[in-house]
Formats: structure tokens, C-alpha cells, sequence
């Protein structure tokens, strides 16, 4: 039955996320090349500023390691935004079949758009409300408080969605409100103040097409995940019992 | 009709028929993975990590330069 689970959280996974990889490529990552193009670029009195503040990291770890390592643009560049959003699907579809065990609320395909809603929501709808889908050669504060920010935000929101689904008591819905709304009073950090080289249409298309592709894998992984925990019920259902672990 | 009403007991006696103490043990499990391939893919500030899921982080909204 345990076995089940996951096996079932790692196919949704792996469809959801090659489809969703499917839709990047022809969607988003031209986004994200074109914005390439100006990176660097930006803001011709902060230019230098900029690039040691958005290569944060890189910076540090080039000292020893002169050449970076990254994927070759092309097939190679493809293929791991294949296996990274895949590894994603499969990080967010284990931690949901782990809500789904902890809480008792069984991912069905009659309530995975449910699940999906409400991992969309968390995941990619509250982080974003305060943090804009970001570009490369985009300003941005320094990205370990706005990690912080982020992954509080997912934990307050799903934690109140999680408590919506198992009770409509009114100390619940205060409460789910209140953690819903919290990290925005807190706020997220704010980006500074810098021009940037990165057309302006380009960043507003980025932000809708991201969230809509999200929207679209949530859909999907909650379904599909549905879907097969269904099907494996009902296999491991008409197989004799201690056929299974 | 049959069928769906088949399934759904199917699933939710599915679930039920863990006892508490496996639903916590597996339900950790998921989540220790699944934080991981997160934390791997979204959040590592290892470069390689960082160069390979690029695109990826971008396109899922997680804080990336």
C-alpha cells in the first residue's frame, strides 16, 4: 500500500512533469533566453553593481573553480530543464502524498484538482504575490531571505488550506486566514531600486505565462496522481490479501 | 457507476488500512525525499545544481540569481 503511494506520487510526477517541460520549452524558457540577452546590461550606472550582486554564488565559487559549469545551450540545456522540472514534479508530489498520509485525506481523481488547486495556490500563487516570477537581468534582493520568504510562505498557506480541508470551524478559518495573509503583512524582500535592460513586456509575459504553466502542472500532477492512486487501490483491492506489502 | 463506487471505497479503505504509526513513518519518508529533490532542484546554491536546474527555477517562480 506504502509502495503504492509512491509509486503512484513518482509516475504523476514524471507525466506531469514532462508535459510541463514540454510546455516550458516552447513557452518559457525562450523567455528566459531572450532576457539573456540584456543581462548584464542593466542599468548602465549600477552595471557593476548588478552583476556581482545577481552572481552571488557563482562569485564565490569561481575563485577556485575558474571555469563554471553549465549546461551547453542547446539539446544539453533542454535536457536538464527536462530533469530539474521532473525532479520538481517529484519533489511536490512526494510532499503532497505526505500530506495526504500525515492528514488522512486520500488523493483521489475526484478531489486532485482539489490538490492541485491548493498546491498551486501554495506553491506558486502566494510565493509569487510577493515575489514576481523573476527573469534573469532582473533586479532582486539577496536570494537566501527571499528562499526564507518563499518557503515560509508555501508552509503558512498550505498549512492553511491543509486546516480548511479538515475543518470549516470558525477558530480554523481565522486561523487560515491569518497565515495566509501574515507573510504579506511581513512582506517579502523588496527588490532594490535598479534599472533594468530587460523590456518590460518581456518580464509582464514572463510572469503570466509562468503562472499559468504552473497552474497547468498543478492541474495535471494533482489528476494524474488521483488517478493512479485509484487504479492501484482498485488493483491492490482484487488481489489477495499479503500479495502486496 | 459501479465501478467508480468501487474505486472509491477501494482508495479511502486504501489509506484507512494503515495504522496511524505507518501513515507517519511513510508520510515522513515522502516528505524527507520530497523536501530533497526541492531543496536539489529549487533552493541548492551548490553552481552546478544552480546552473543545471536554471531554467527550471525560473519557470517554477523559486528565487533564483
Amino acid at each position: 500500500m506504502i509502495r503504492n503511494l509512491f509509486a503512484a506520487a513518482l509516475f504523476a510526477a514524471l507525466a506531469a512533469g514532462l508535459l510541463t517541460a514540454a510546455i516550458q520549452h516552447f513557452r518559457v524558457t525562450p523567455l528566459i533566453l531572450h532576457a539573456e540577452t540584456f543581462e548584464g546590461e542593466g542599468g548602465h550606472s549600477h552595471a557593476e553593481g548588478t552583476a556581482e550582486h545577481s552572481h552571488d554564488d557563482a562569485a564565490a565559487t569561481t575563485e577556485a573553480e575558474p571555469e563554471e559549469w553549465a549546461p551547453q545551450d542547446g539539446f544539453e540545456r533542454t535536457a536538464y530543464t527536462t530533469l530539474a522540472t521532473v525532479l520538481a514534479a517529484a519533489g511536490f508530489a512526494l510532499v503532497i502524498g505526505a500530506v495526504s498520509m500525515f492528514a488522512n485525506i486520500p488523493i483521489t481523481f475526484a478531489n486532485g484538482l482539489l490538490w492541485g488547486a491548493a498546491g498551486f495556490i501554495a506553491f506558486s500563487l502566494a510565493p509569487a504575490y510577493g515575489l514576481a516570477p523573476e527573469l534573469p537581468g532582473m533586479p532582486a534582493a539577496e536570494v537566501f531571505p527571499r528562499q526564507l520568504w518563499w518557503a515560509g510562505t508555501a508552509l503558512a498557506t498550505g498549512g492553511a488550506l491543509l486546516l480548511l480541508a479538515k475543518t470549516r470551524a470558525s477558530w480554523a478559518i481565522a486561523l487560515a486566514v491569518a497565515l495566509i495573509v501574515i507573510p504579506h503583512i511581513i512582506g517579502a524582500p523588496v527588490a532594490p531600486d535598479e534599472p533594468s535592460a530587460v523590456p518590460a513586456h518581456l518580464a509582464t509575459e514572463f510572469a503570466a505565462v509562468t503562472l499559468g504553466t504552473s497552474a497547468v502542472f498543478w492541474a495535471l500532477l494533482g489528476a494524474i496522481f488521483g488517478r493512479l492512486n485509484d487504479l492501484f487501490a482498485a488493483r491492490s483491492a482484487t488481489t489477495p490479501l499479503g500479495a502486496t506489502a | 457507476m459501479n465501478t467508480t463506487t468501487n474505486t472509491n471505497t477501494a482508495v479511502s479503505s486504501g489509506l484507512s488500512s494503515l495504522s496511524l504509526s505507518q501513515r507517519l513513518v511513510a508520510g515522513a519518508l515522502a516528505l524527507l525525499l520530497g523536501l530533497t529533490l526541492l531543496v536539489g532542484t529549487g533552493f541548492a546554491g551548490d553552481y552546478r545544481l544552480h546552473n543545471g536546474a536554471h531554467d527550471t527555477r525560473h519557470a517554477m517562480g523559486f528565487p533564483c540569481h
